[in-house]
């Protein structure tokens, strides 16, 4: 009876041991700001080495997120780990040497404007109390690193903003932190730019096995660097996974709005055409992706099916070097039974299908 | 002009640069530790205390608002307190820097508010504490206001100077005054009108000088 009492109390998270592998590890984190709850019990873990992108609207809860993770911002309940040591509840003295495990990259790069470059980047040393040597040469192994040697005596103001970003860059990883945290360092750059910066990101992450945690609005962003996201909508978690699981099969209804922009949409002259009943051609919505994108599924559909089908849209694109896919089909004529047939064929191949509706005439 | 009216328009500026030196600098020493003080226990600030920011910012705006003559008046007996003497130049260092220290504080406040938070907020990131945040961010940061507030204090400190004359301290206002003005000595007043030009020309010139050099904003 006592037993079972004491093993209802012991909350089944906190029991949880964190792994040596989670650099990140928040739990049921909420936090209000004001009348809205900006995160409203996130629970989630970044492991070591990983790129985590955590993605959404403006005001979704992001921003205050990444700063719960250094302290800047204090959760009003639940708790957040930093390589296994619980911080929400730390006083300021104690944030400061966690803080200088945790490199940040800002959006509009937060550089002083009254020190050179090469000053910039040694700051965490000299706020460590490092040795002035010993800063400059690290300061001029991370300008080497991020290419920018040759500007480690000019001043912020006479920099482009990819190259205020590298500099951005390799300030947080001066003091060798465990853990990057990045708040949409691209936001403000240009596409190529852009680029370049998420390409010096995956390189860090490659070459020094550093761990990054990244907040973005851009699809594009996730898809480029992460390996694992999480999308975030009113303060809450609303999906998470693999980046070529959750392109390929977006569960909720942000994560599509977000994918949007870089998922193969149906041309809006079509889609203003639909209609319910019956048409001159049915259109079908094919996701593939993973093994399914790999077999040769429309000459298969064709031989085992037999009938005319058109592709109207789509293609395969790859993602973290998998496949996925999106194909609009259009099917002459309503025929419910062949319809049948072509759905259960691609169902058993694997690949999601959806009949969007009918169309009138040619398309 | 006489060679003694020369030799007292010499003294006079000497005195004039005393005054304005030396209170300058006290104002500098005093003013810049309350201009950060105002801002950082202001709302939002690094050390906020919104009683300490209320109170500091009452008696700043109480020695403000109290004309520079009647300052220099009231102040006599701390003047004697602190100098041992209510009358002179180095008397008159008192009330100038009582005076100029609130005024150069709301400067550098002005200054130090413009630091952009975001540049405070990375170096909280990177584990900085309080005064690493104060030495290494707000006061390089604001370094070409807090120049230019104080270029902007020095030239009113000469204009201050002037009324020290009613307390024995000397300096040009006061030449210009007895001999000038009273004793119609139009060439004493044409002197010193220029030398006082040309005083303030060249420190609001040496001003300008520094802030270019030190502002690196681009």
């Amino acid at each position: 009876m006592n037993q079972h009492v004491a093993a209802k109390l012991t909350d089944p998270v906190r029991i949880q041991p964190t792994g040596p592998q989670d650099v990140v590890r928040l739990v049921n984190v909420k936090r209000r700001l004001g009348a809205t709850a900006a995160l409203d019990g996130v629970s989630l873990t970044v492991q070591k080495g990983e790129i985590l992108g955590i993605i959404g609207r403006s005001g979704a809860g992001k921003s205050t997120l990444i700063r719960c993770l250094n302290g800047l911002e204090r959760p009003d309940s639940g708790e957040v780990f930093i390589e296994g040591r619980e911080i929400s509840r730390l006083g300021e003295r104690d944030l400061q040497p966690l803080r200088r495990r945790i490199g940040m990259v800002f959006q509009h790069f937060n550089l002083l404007s009254a020190k050179t470059v090469e000053d910039n980047v040694a700051l965490p040393l000299k706020i460590e109390g490092r040795p002035r040597a010993e800063h400059l040469a690290r300061a001029a192994e991370l300008l080497q690193l991020v290419g920018l040697s040759e500007k480690a005596k000019a001043y912020p103001a006479s920099l482009s903003g990819g190259q205020k970003q590298r500099v951005g860059i390799a300030r947080a990883l001066a003091a060798r932190p465990a853990l990057l945290l990045s708040d949409e360092a691209t936001s403000a750059l240009d596409p190529e730019t852009t680029r370049s910066i998420l390409a010096l990101l995956k390189d860090i992450n490659a070459r020094l096995g550093l761990t990054i945690l990244l907040i973005t609005h851009e699809m594009e962003v996730i898809r480029s660097i992460a390996d694992r996201v999480a999308v975030i909508d009113a303060g809450r978690i609303v999906e998470e996974g693999a980046v070529w699981q959750v392109f390929a099969n977006p569960k909720s209804e942000i994560t599509s709005s977000l994918l949007g922009g870089i998922r193969p949409q149906l041309p809006p002259e079509i889609a203003s055409r639909l209609a319910a009943g019956e048409g001159a051609e049915t259109i079908l919505r094919i996701d593939v992706a993973g093994e399914a994108a790999r077999r040769p599924l429309l000459s298969e559909l064709s031989a085992s099916v037999p009938g005319p089908f058109r592709l109207v849209h789509g293609g395969i694109d790859h993602v973290q070097q998998q496949p996925v896919g999106t194909l609009f089909v259009a099917i002459p004529g309503s025929d419910a039974a062949h319809l049948a047939a072509v759905i259960a064929f691609l169902k058993d191949r694997g690949a999601r299908t959806e009949v969007l509706g009918h169309v009138a005439g040619s398309i | 002009m006489s060679p003694v009216l020369f030799e007292l328009l010499l003294r006079s500026i000497w005195e004039t640069v005393l005054m304005t030196g030396a209170s300058g600098l006290i104002s500098l020493v005093f003013g810049l530790p309350l201009g950060l003080a105002l801002v950082a226990t202001d709302r939002g600030g690094i050390a906020e205390s919104l009683w300490v920011n209320r109170s500091l910012a009452a008696i700043i705006n109480g020695f403000r608002s109290v004309p520079f003559i009647i300052l220099l008046v009231a102040l006599i007996p701390v003047t004697r307190l602190i100098v041992g003497t209510s009358i002179g130049t180095w008397a008159a260092i008192v009330p100038l820097s009582i005076a100029a220290t609130p005024y150069y504080a709301r400067i550098a406040e002005v200054s130090l508010r413009e630091v952009d938070h975001g540049l405070i907020e990375a170096a909280r990131a990177m584990g900085g504490n309080r005064w690493t945040i104060i030495r290494e961010v707000l006061v390089p940061e604001a370094l070409p206001g807090i120049v230019a507030g104080f270029t902007v204090t020095l030239v009113t400190l000469v204009g201050a100077s002037a009324m020290a004359g009613a307390i024995g301290a000397g300096g040009l206002g006061d030449l210009a005054i007895r001999y000038g003005y009273q004793r119609f000595e139009t060439s004493v007043m044409v002197a010193v009108v220029i030398v006082l030009i040309v005083l303030v020309c060249g420190i609001q010139w040496i001003g300008d000088r520094l802030v270019a050099r030190l502002d690196h904003r681009g």
